[in-house]
C-alpha cells in the first residue's frame, strides 16, 4: 500500500500557540558539536538505561561530535522512531540528563541530551536527502492502528520497515494525537508534530485522518479485513468538578482548550485578566505556564493538596512560580460564581475562600476510551476504563488485537507510548510469522 | 551505501580501520575482540625479543576539560614470548580469515629478521610491518627511529625483509627526522610493498615541578618517550602527503598519528592513505570507537556520491601545492555574528596585539570607504544589550582568520569571501613575470 498522498497544510497561521517562542531553540551546528564534545561517552551509561526506550544516548552523542548527523539521528529513530518529539517534550530533567554522570560531579550541568537529539533528528529530517532506514520487501500483512498518537504511530512505523501494509486511523483532521494537539507550544509547535508524522508517512504508513473507528469503520471489519489491529487511542474528554456553575462559557477542559490554543484559528484570550487552573498533574502546569506566557496578569493553579503531594514535575513547577504563577494549596472547589449574564466571576473553595476568574481550566484527569476498546471482540477493560493487556507485548484477550499507550497506562509520557508501541509492533511481527530483519530498528534499544 | 573494502598491497580489508601496534594489539584475546566490533584489521603488538617494561609509562597533555590531546609512552615491544604471540596470531588467523593481521616486527641482525619473518609468516599473517620509528628505548639498542633516521641502514635491513617473507611488507616510518622523504624513498629503493606512517615523536610531555622530574615519572628519573594523540595529526597529516604526491612513491601508505574520528580518517585518505591506524583513541575511548568511524566514513561517501572508499584516497593531494603556487589575490574577511557575538573582545585582543587591528567595537570611527557590514547592527545590538559586539573593517582585514581560531562561540565568526575581480596571480607567476619585487627591502 503506498502512502497516502500529503494532506493540505491544515494549520492557520493566526493560531494562539504561534505567540509562544520555543524555550529551548534549535542548536546551531557549532553550538551542538560544543555541546556534543563535553559528553564523555560513558560505557553502560546510566542516561541510556533512564530512557524508557533506551536510545544509545553516548553513540549518538559522539556521532554529532565528529559531524555524523545522519549517523546520529539513524541511532536515535532506531530505539524510538519519535525521538524528534520526544528531544522536545520528554521531562528529561527526570530522565536522561537526570541520570548523566556530571549530576554527581557537581562541576558542570550535565549534558543537553534533549537540545542534541533535537538537533541531530531535525537536521536530518531537514537535510532529507539520503533515507534513513530501508525498508524490507512487502510481505502482504495487513496492520491497521487505531489512532495517530505517539504509540499508534511507533507501532506502524516499525512494522511498514519491516514490510507491513500498515493503515492509521485517526478521527481528528490532523494527525500525531496529543503531540498535535497537547505539547505546551514553548516546547513544540503542532507544526513540529506534522514533520515527525510526515517522518513516519515516509516510512511507508498510510495515515487516514478524518475517520473515527467505531463511527465510521466497524471494529469487526478492522479485525476481519486486517492480520492485526493496533489500539493505541489515547485517552478521551477531560474530566469535570460536577459542581454547581461549571456548565457554561468560561470553564474549560484543560486539554480540550490547550487543543483550542494549538490548533484554531484565530483563538484569542481577549478580556481574561484571572485565570484559575484546576490540578495539580502536568497538564495543570502547563496550562498554567502557557496562561502565564501568554500575558495573563493573574493565573493561579488550585490544588486540593499539598505542593509536596502534586504529581506534576518539580522543576516544571518551579518554571511556573518564576513565569509568575500562584499555586494556591489545600483548594477544593465548591462552586463556580456567575453574574447576572452568566458571565463566569470566580470560583468558591469549600474552606470559604473565594479567587476571581473570568477562566477556569479543569485539569483533573481525562476520560478513558473503554468503550471504544469493548466494541473489539475478546477485548477486556478494567473497572477504571483501562484497556487490559500484557504491558510487554501489548497482547489484549484477542490474538489479533494489541493495545497500549495512555489507554493502557491511564496517561503517561510519550516516550512509554512510543515504547509501548515499539514492543507491541515486535509482537505483532512475531504474531504475524514476519522474519524480522536482523539490523531491524525494532530490536534496537529496551526489550 | 558506499563499498569501504580496500586492498592494500594485495591485502583485503573490509574497511580502512586497523588498529596500530601498541598496546590495544598486544594479545589475540584484544585483537579478536576488536574484530568483532568491526576493525578490519590491526597490526599486532611488535614481536622480537621480550623486554621488560617501567612503571609508570604514560604521559598526557590535558588542554582546558579536554583530556589526552596528546599523549606519550616509554613502553618497548611485546614482554611475551615469542611462542604465545605465534600462536595467538595464528589463531586470530584461523577464526577470523577475513580481518587483517600485520605483524610489527623488531629485530637486530639479519638472522633474526630471516628467523622471525619465517615464523610469523608460518602463522598465516596478512603481512609484516618493520618497525622502523620507536624513538625510546629500543633505539638506544640500535633498533627502532636508529634504523628509520639512517636510510642506508634502512634500505638495507628492509631489502632482507623483502628477501626473507612472501608477503607483503610494510616499513613503519619515524617522523624524528629532518625531512620524510629520505627515509619513504629509501624504503621504495628496497622494494618494500607499503610504508606506514608516523611512528611517535621524540618527546617529553611535561615535568613534575614538586619532585623536579619529567613525566612519566619512574622513581627520580624519566626518559624521553613517543609522542601521539590527536596533537600530532597536523605532522602526520603533512608526512603522509609529503610522500603520497611524490613520483618515486607509488606503494600504498597506511596513515598513522591523532585518528580519532571518521573526519581524520577521511582527511588521511584525502592526503594520499589506503588504510589508516589508531591507537590514543582507542585507548582513551576503547574499541568501540570503531563503529562511528565506519558508520560517518561510509555517510559521507554517500553524501559526497562515492562509490567506494579508493574515490576518497589521494583526493586532496593535487590541492596541496608549495606556497609559491597559491593565489596571491585571493581574499577572504572576517564576519562577526553580531547576535552570537558575547562581547568578550578576545578578537579584538588578538587582532589589536597578533594582526592588524581591524575589529572594533562600538561607535570607534571607521575611515571614510571602508567597508565594515556589520558594524551598524553591532552598534544597535551594543546599545540595546550592552554586550560589546565587535566588528571588522573589511578595508583592513588582512583575512588572516587568527579572529575565527579564537573565537569562543561556536559559528560566530565566519570568513567570507571578498570577491575582488583579481585574476589568479601566484608568487611564481609573479616571479616568471618580473613583477615580484615588493619596495622597502634591503635594495632599495
Amino acid at each position: 500500500m503506498s502512502p497516502d498522498p500529503r494532506p493540505p497544510a491544515p494549520l492557520s497561521d493566526s493560531r494562539l500557540e504561534r505567540q509562544l517562542a520555543d524555550a529551548k531553540p534549535l542548536y546551531s551546528p557549532g553550538e551542538a558539536v560544543a555541546e556534543a564534545n563535553r559528553c564523555l561517552y560513558c560505557q553502560d551509561a546510566p542516561c541510556i538505561a533512564a530512557c524508557p526506550t533506551g536510545i544509545d544516548i553516548p553513540t549518538f552523542i559522539r556521532k554529532i561530535g565528529t559531524g555524523n548527523v545522519q549517523g546520529s539521528a539513524r541511532v536515535i529513530l532506531s530505539a524510538n522512531l519519535l525521538g524528534y518529539s520526544c528531544a522536545r517534550v520528554c521531562p528529561v530533567e527526570v530522565l536522561c540528563v537526570g541520570a548523566c554522570v556530571y549530576n554527581d560531579w557537581h562541576r558542570y550541568p550535565p549534558i543537553q541530551i534533549g537540545r542534541l537529539q533535537r538537533y541531530a533528528t531535525e537536521t536530518a529530517f531537514t537535510n532529507g536527502s539520503a533515507p534513513l532506514f530501508s525498508r524490507a520487501a512487502a510481505n502482504g500483512r495487513k496492520v491497521a492502528c487505531v489512532g495517530s498518537g505517539p504509540a499508534s504511530l511507533a507501532c506502524a512505523g516499525y512494522l511498514a520497515l519491516e514490510g507491513m501494509a500498515v493503515t492509521v486511523f485517526e478521527k481528528r483532521a490532523v494527525p500525531g494525537g496529543l503531540n498535535t494537539t497537547g505539547v505546551a507550544p514553548y516546547k513544540m509547535h503542532a507544526e513540529g508534530a506534522l514533520a515527525e508524522v510526515d517522518f513516519i508517512r515516509g516510512l511507508g504508513v498510510e495515515i487516514r485522518t478524518g475517520v473515527e473507528v467505531g463511527r465510521d469503520v466497524a471494529p469487526a471489519d478492522l479485525v476481519r479485513e486486517f492480520d492485526a489491529v493496533y489500539l493505541g487511542p489515547g485517552l478521551g474528554g477531560d474530566s469535570s468538578l460536577g459542581i454547581p456553575g461549571e456548565s457554561g462559557d468560561g470553564v474549560a477542559g484543560a486539554v480540550a482548550w490547550v487543543e483550542r490554543l494549538k490548533l484554531e484559528p484565530g483563538f484569542r484570550l481577549d478580556g481574561v485578566r484571572n485565570a484559575v487552573v484546576i490540578g495539580g498533574g502536568n497538564t495543570a502546569i502547563d496550562a498554567a505556564r502557557e496562561l502565564a506566557r501568554l500575558g495573563v496578569p493573574s493565573v493561579r493553579m488550585l490544588y486540593r493538596r499539598t505542593a509536596a503531594d502534586m504529581s506534576g514535575y518539580a522543576h516544571e513547577m518551579e518554571h511556573a512560580l518564576l513565569e509568575g504563577v500562584l499555586l494556591i494549596e489545600r483548594a477544593v472547589p465548591a462552586s463556580f460564581t456567575r453574574d447576572a449574564n452568566g458571565r463566569l466571576t470566580g470560583i468558591a473553595l469549600a474552606d470559604g475562600r473565594t479567587e476571581p476568574c473570568e477562566l477556569a481550566l479543569l485539569a483533573i484527569g481525562q476520560a478513558k476510551l473503554g468503550a471504544l476498546a469493548r466494541q473489539f471482540p475478546g477485548v477486556e477493560v478494567d473497572a477504571s476504563g483501562r484497556i487490559v493487556a500484557d504491558s510487554s507485548t501489548g497482547r489484549t484477550g484477542n490474538p489479533k488485537v494489541f493495545a497500549g499507550g495512555d489507554a493502557l497506562t491511564g496517561g503517561e509520557l510519550v516516550v512509554t507510548a512510543v515504547q509501548d508501541g515499539k514492543r507491541a509492533a515486535r509482537s505483532i511481527a512475531g504474531a504475524l510469522g514476519v522474519k524480522v530483519r536482523e539490523d531491524s530498528p525494532m530490536h534496537a534499544g529496551h526489550e | 551505501m558506499a563499498d569501504l573494502s580496500i586492498d592494500f598491497a594485495g591485502i583485503k580489508s573490509p574497511n580502512p580501520f586497523w588498529l596500530a601496534s601498541a598496546p590495544p594489539t598486544n594479545t589475540g584475546d584484544q585483537v579478536m575482540r576488536a574484530f568483532d566490533h568491526g576493525w578490519g584489521g590491526a597490526v599486532w603488538k611488535t614481536l622480537g625479543d621480550p623486554i621488560v617494561d617501567t612503571s609508570s609509562r604514560f604521559g598526557s597533555i590535558d588542554v582546558g576539560n579536554q583530556r589526552m590531546v596528546g599523549f606519550n609512552n616509554i613502553e618497548l615491544i611485546t614482554d611475551r614470548p615469542l611462542e604465545v604471540n605465534l600462536r595467538e596470531i595464528r589463531e586470530c588467523k584461523k577464526r577470523y580469515p577475513k580481518h587483517v593481521v600485520i605483524v610489527s616486527l623488531m629485530v637486530e641482525s639479519k638472522e633474526d629478521w630471516r628467523e622471525i619473518i619465517t615464523k610469523v609468516v608460518d602463522t598465516g599473517a596478512d603481512g609484516i610491518e618493520l618497525n622502523f620509528g620507536c624513538p625510546h628505548g629500543m633505539c638506544e639498542r640500535g633498533m627502532g627511529s636508529a634504523v628509520g633516521q639512517e636510510p642506508e641502514v634502512l634500505k638495507t635491513v628492509a631489502g632482507w625483509a623483502v628477501e626473507y617473507s612472501s608477503i607483503p611488507v610494510l616499513i613503519k616510518l619515524t617522523p624524528n627526522v629532518g625531512d620524510i622523504l629520505e627515509p619513504g624513498v629509501a624504503a621504495a629503493e628496497a622494494n618494500v610493498h607499503g610504508l606506514s606512517l608516523i611512528n611517535t615523536i621524540k618527546s617529553i610531555t611535561g615535568v613534575d615541578l614538586d619532585r623536579m622530574v619529567p613525566h612519566p615519572v619512574v622513581g627520580k628519573q624519566s626518559t624521553n618517550g613517543g609522542y601521539c594523540g590527536p596533537a600530532v595529526k597536523p605532522i602526520a597529516l603533512h608526512m603522509v602527503a609529503a610522500l603520497a604526491r611524490d613520483p618515486r612513491i607509488t606503494v600504498p601508505i597506511s596513515g598513522i598519528g591523532g585518528i580519532a574520528t571518521w573526519r581524520d580518517a577521511a582527511e588521511f585518505l584525502a592526503l594520499g592513505a589506503t588504510s589508516v591506524q589508531v591507537c590514543t583513541s582507542v585507548m582513551h575511548y576503547g574499541f568501540r570507537i570503531v563503529e562511528d568511524l565506519i558508520d560517518g566514513l561510509s555517510n559521507f561517501l554517500d553524501q559526497k556520491g562515492m562509490k567506494s572508499v579508493s574515490e576518497l584516497t589521494g583526493r586532496a593531494v593535487s590541492a596541496y601545492t608549495e606556497w609559491g603556487d597559491l593565489d596571491l589575490n585571493y581574499k577572504v574577511a572576517a564576519h562577526v555574528d553580531t547576535q552570537k557575538c558575547i562581547g568578550c573582545d578576545l578578537c579584538l585582543v588578538a587582532c589589536r596585539d597578533s594582526s592588524v587591528f581591524c575589529i572594533h567595537t562600538g561607535e570607534h570611527p571607521l575611515p571614510a570607504g571602508h567597508r565594515a557590514p556589520s558594524r551598524d547592527a553591532a552598534i544597535a545590538r551594543a546599545k540595546e544589550t550592552g554586550v560589546k559586539v565587535t566588528w571588522v573593517d573589511w578595508d583592513e582585514c588582512t583575512g588572516c582568520n587568527l579572529c575565527s581560531h579564537v573565537c569562543p562561540v561556536p559559528d560566530c565568526i565566519t570568513m567570507v569571501e571578498d570577491r575582488n575581480g583579481k585574476p589568479f596571480e601566484s608568487w611564481n607567476d609573479r616571479i616568471a613575470k618580473g613583477t615580484n619585487k615588493v619596495p622597502g627591502g634591503l635594495h632599495d
